[in-house]
């Protein structure tokens, strides 16, 4: 049968997501947040989630979303203040003790999804040795520096925007969208692409950014196209 | 006492910015420092989500939502520009392809100790970002901070109080009222403010100072509050 991960409904785009799963939302800075598959998955409703997400109080988002609605158990991120003098919805829940969090630094973030996706169980980093964040890491010297072990980072549902998409899944990425929408996509079981436009029509093999081997399901927010 | 302002320390440490470099800015007085390079340094910005050539800040209604730096401002690309995913990135930090960091912070200890993530505000959760991988791993790490707190702490000191962001790693320091080296014998003072004298700038600093041989007098031009000169 011709290959096609084009779905019509955001809902169908998270059929099958369930309670205790771990979920990876790319984005930063506004750009590449999948806030179409976010909100459809505060409506879907799935529980006990782990978030992977850089940033689990950017304006931008709606990841305070899913956090509001009491769906989320932990995270994983390398930023969790709210900007204003008021706890953010995450800062009270986390404060209250009802979220569980892992700040990790940004590179180690990165590439610990990097290397779930990429066959690779753990690394050592420089980054973040000596201080509060590598408590506990094992150390090990290399070339008389130190390094500090991590190990890395799988999931099981990863929600990335694009710009563009075909029905292969291949996508193509606008500027600084794609930020860790590739890695997440590498290392979740069901990597879901929510894209401006996805067309029938194969994008040029020069203009593909993340091969859709790795994309699962493919929403278009604006237009399916053909 | 002439204080510098925040544009003007920004102007200071942009003037040691080399031609060719590849260059990390931090949010806040960092990012400052793109307006103020000498003419004729041809510099790539590099930001942490993936942008290298970083431009001026879009104008309005030239602003793209997907063309942001690390402060979430809104920018546009310079000529020979590109963009790359995050975990390339912060293979390009960490591989130690950045040849200057410049940094806010907190803290700097006299041995390169620094601090600049978390102040301790009671409550508020931790934002470290891509700090730590910075600081550990540019070729080299400038801080802009002023010289002392608020409340007329020091900020260099023997030892940081605040949790660090990485060990062993600042190599100058541009506070309002002075140029310092850190160096394997502790804090050199290259420049210092006019009307300061080595005696006051001692008792507002944490730590053991020596002066260079050619301490200088830290001057910058005037530049208005909206940062043009």
């Amino acid at each position: 049968m011709a290959i096609d991960k084009r779905v019509s409904s955001a809902a169908e785009a998270l059929a099958g997501v369930r309670d205790g799963s771990t979920v990876m939302l790319s984005g930063f800075g506004g750009a590449g947040f999948a806030n179409v598959l976010i909100r459809a998955l505060r409506e879907h409703g799935a529980k006990d989630l782990t978030l992977v997400a850089n940033s689990a109080t950017h304006p931008l988002s709606r990841t305070h979303e899913i956090v509001e609605s009491g769906q989320v158990r932990k995270v994983i991120c390398t930023a969790a203040r709210g900007r204003g003098k008021e706890l953010s919805p995450f800062e009270q829940l986390w404060k209250a003790g009802k979220i569980e969090l892992v700040c990790l630094p940004q590179g180690t973030f990165a590439e610990a999804i990097r290397a779930g996706g990429a066959g690779i169980p753990a690394f050592y980093t420089p980054s973040g040795f000596g201080t509060e964040l590598a408590k506990g890491m094992e150390v090990r010297r290399f070339g008389g520096r130190d390094y500090v072990l991590q190990e890395a980072i799988t999931a099981d549902l990863a929600l990335l925007r694009a710009e563009h998409a075909d029905r292969f899944g291949n996508l193509s990425f606008r500027y600084a969208q794609a930020n860790f929408g590739p890695m997440m996509a590498t290392a979740a079981k069901l990597a879901v692409a929510e894209v401006a436009e996805a067309r029938h029509a194969a994008i040029p093999p020069e203009q593909v950014h993340l091969p859709g081997v790795y994309i699962d399901r493919v929403f278009a927010t604006e237009a399916a196209g053909r | 006492m002439t204080k510098l302002s925040r544009h003007q320390m920004a102007w200071r440490a942009a003037q040691d910015i080399e031609d060719g470099m590849l260059v990390n800015l931090g949010i806040g007085i960092p990012v400052l420092t793109s307006n103020y390079l000498p003419p004729g340094r041809d510099v790539f910005f590099q930001s942490e989500n993936g942008v290298i050539g970083v431009g001026p800040e879009a104008a309005k209604g030239q602003d793209d939502p997907n063309l942001v730096d690390a402060g979430s401002r809104r920018i546009t690309l310079r000529e020979g520009a590109s963009v790359i995913d995050s975990s390339w990135s912060f293979a390009m930090i960490r591989g130690g392809h950045i040849d200057v960091t410049i940094l806010g912070g907190f803290e700097v200890a006299e041995n390169g100790d620094f601090a600049n993530w978390d102040s301790r505000v009671p409550d508020k959760g931790p934002l470290v970002g891509g700090a730590m991988d910075l600081a550990a791993c540019a070729q080299a790490v400038w801080v802009i901070m002023e010289h002392n707190t608020r409340d007329g702490r020091p900020r260099l000191l023997e030892r940081c109080d605040l949790p660090l962001t990485a060990v062993r790693c600042a190599k100058r320091v541009y506070t309002d009222i002075a140029v310092i080296d850190v160096t394997p014998a502790g804090f050199l003072v290259e420049e210092i403010a006019e009307g300061i004298s080595r005696d006051q700038l001692q008792a507002r600093t944490g730590a053991k100072l020596a002066f260079a041989p050619d301490c200088r007098v830290l001057r910058a031009p005037a530049i208005d509050e909206a940062g043009s000169r």
